[in-house]
């Protein structure tokens, strides 16, 4: 694809397992990035160099090791602040991915901010890391767990936030910034705003927003951000919680251990200062670190090209798949408001023998629930299938895939 | 596609008309059973007169594997002993409809071509145990059942 202002045979160079020959020697078609994508030689060589040269344990010991070690895990944390334009490192809290961070602000934050009666508002689209958490805080709690729903192009129905915020009551609001099944990109400048003015605080789960577009979480001005390294080329075991510095400091430990703490006595404890009040334990050193290569990459390609490679791709797919016999695609349908995500079906073919068929192919997508039964609920079907692209994806790759589905369609008689 | 052929004609036509398909009321065995990757889920009935199978049906969603394997497998029992059903083989069923490629290419599909005779061994274990309380005739029907995926 040349249209693009970066070189994609130089970014597919960078990945090794894309040379991966799959079922009976064809080309690995990866086409699952939603799920977790592939990683670039320069992270994979920063976990090999971290364990050969300078794997210690951090913020303890004083050898030189152990300094290396503690610099390069806080160079991580610049870095991470950097790529969101966050002015305060310490507003960054290395979890184990973005459904650790959500636990940790239901726990850390809910269980002294929500109570009975309060209500905490969530999303048909959310995955399940945006939804049960807040079931099992306001089951324990006694508020309240609503609902904003989705039209007909998988948007959020706004108007339902507005009645939710209007009863006075609604402590929390908890959104996705892209749904990881619609790909539908939500209008959280809108809701941020809708909240702010109602007294709410708002959580939102970046996990499929952060690696594909430009998120400056100042401009944002939400309360709550999270996100995983190993959708943007990172490790797995990482991820981010961003959060405001006077909520952080307000709010109690999530996890007690080694850390966290500043003194410890036989029966009382004083915390360490943030962001290490909230980092027990000893953390993913070697992950944290070899993530500083992913965002390093990122920053390179720039995200603005990383966001404007998938629209056209997106667009491509959309307008192909759209011409495959008896395929249904949910969503907006529209390459400016949707990330690089496309779920469909090929009525009364399961998802399963449709991935099944494609994969023959060497062409890797998703089917299932894709963690977000509400939403299949909702859309009236078992489960879907997924393509989600990244920045080494090509037009001649989803040719691939469309050739394959109308294989699906011949096969199934479409 | 290349390689085992598993969207045969037979397995697309038994997925679009299934065999036995339907429900029986109060029958002697019911079991149902669900593959939570697929989500396929199936519910298979059972009536016999304590040596032979009388009846079987079965109704739910599933891929096109796991409709044209439970179809099959309702056709393969109708009218059997109760002992030959016991000792039904997955193999058997298997070459039934040529997947017997399933098992050594795709530890995740057999699965689904496997989960009704799965009900049908857990099923057969509960009617022994619980109606007729013959722990001796289920044998190691629920051992066979669970180390079927
Ligand atoms: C929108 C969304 N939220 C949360 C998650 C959970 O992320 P993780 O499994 O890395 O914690 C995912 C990943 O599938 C996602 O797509």
């Amino acid at each position: 694809m040349q249209s693009t202002q970066y070189s994609l045979d130089s970014i597919r160079n960078d990945f090794p397992v894309l040379e991966r020959k799959v079922r009976d020697n064809k080309a690995l078609v990866y086409l699952d990035n939603a799920a977790t994508t592939q990683k670039p030689i320069q992270v994979i060589d920063a976990i090999t160099d971290y364990y050969k040269n300078h794997n210690s344990n951090i913020h303890r010991a004083v050898h030189a090791l152990a300094e290396e070690s503690t610099e390069a895990f806080e160079v991580t944390r610049s870095k991470v602040a950097k790529f969101l334009n966050v002015v305060n490192n310490d507003e960054i809290i290395f979890v184990r991915g973005t459904t650790e961070a959500i636990n940790l602000v239901a726990y850390a934050w809910g269980r002294d901010n929500v109570q009975k009666g309060d209500i905490v508002v969530t999303t048909e689209y959310e995955h399940h890391s945006n939804i049960v958490p807040w079931q099992i805080l306001t089951q324990e709690t006694g508020a309240e767990l609503r609902y904003i729903d989705i039209d007909k192009n998988g948007e959020l129905m706004l108007e339902q936030l507005d009645e939710h915020l209007a009863t006075g009551r609604v402590k929390l609001v908890a959104v996705s910034h892209v749904s990881n099944v619609l790909g539908t990109i939500t209008d959280i400048k809108e809701i941020i705003t809708k909240c702010k003015n109602a007294g709410s605080k708002i959580l939102i789960d970046g996990a499929q927003a952060v690696p594909h577009m430009k998120v400056d979480i100042s401009d944002l001005d939400c309360d709550f951000y999270a996100f995983s390294a190993h959708k943007m080329l990172g490790p797995t075991g990482v991820g981010v919680l961003w959060a405001r510095k006077e909520l952080l400091e307000k709010m109690r430990p999530f996890q007690g251990g080694g850390d966290m703490i500043r003194e410890v006595h036989k029966f009382e404890t004083t915390y360490n200062d943030l962001p290490y009040k909230f980092e027990a334990g000893t953390p993913n050193v070697a992950d944290v670190i070899c993530f500083s290569a992913a965002i390093d990459y990122l920053t390179k390609i720039g995200m603005d090209n990383v966001r404007n490679h998938e629209i056209e791709l997106t667009k491509y797919a959309l307008e192909k798949m759209s011409k495959v016999n008896g395929l249904v695609i949910y969503g907006p349908k529209n390459s400016e408001k949707q990330g690089g995500v496309i779920s469909f079906n090929f009525e009364d073919v399961h998802p399963h023998d449709v991935a099944t068929i494609v994969d023959k192919n060497g062409v890797a997508i998703r089917s299932g629930h894709h963690c977000a039964q509400v939403l299949m609920e909702k859309l009236d079907v078992a489960a879907t299938n997924r393509a989600s692209f990244y920045i080494y994806t090509t037009k001649q790759e989803i040719d691939v895939l469309i050739n394959s589905l109308e294989e699906v369609a011949k096969v199934f008689k479409l | 596609m290349s390689g085992d052929p598993i969207y045969t004609e037979m397995i697309i036509e038994y997925s679009r008309n299934p065999s036995n398909f339907g429900k029986i009321e109060n029958p002697q065995i019911h079991r149902h059973d669900s593959n939570p990757l697929c989500g396929d889920s199936i519910d298979l009935y059972v009536n016999t007169d304590g040596t032979k199978i009388t009846e079987v049906k079965f109704d739910g969603k599933g891929c096109a594997i796991c409709m044209a394997c439970t179809s099959v497998l309702t056709e393969m029992i109708q009218n059997k002993n109760l002992d030959e059903v016991k000792n039904f083989q997955k193999d058997e069923l298997l070459a039934e409809l040529g997947l017997e490629h399933l098992i050594k290419t795709s530890p995740v599909r057999i699965k689904c071509a496997l989960l009704s005779l799965k009900a049908l061994k857990y099923g057969i274990y509960s009617y022994f145990v619980e109606k007729m309380n013959d722990v001796e005739a289920a044998g190691n029907l629920k051992e066979e059942a669970a180390s079927l995926y």
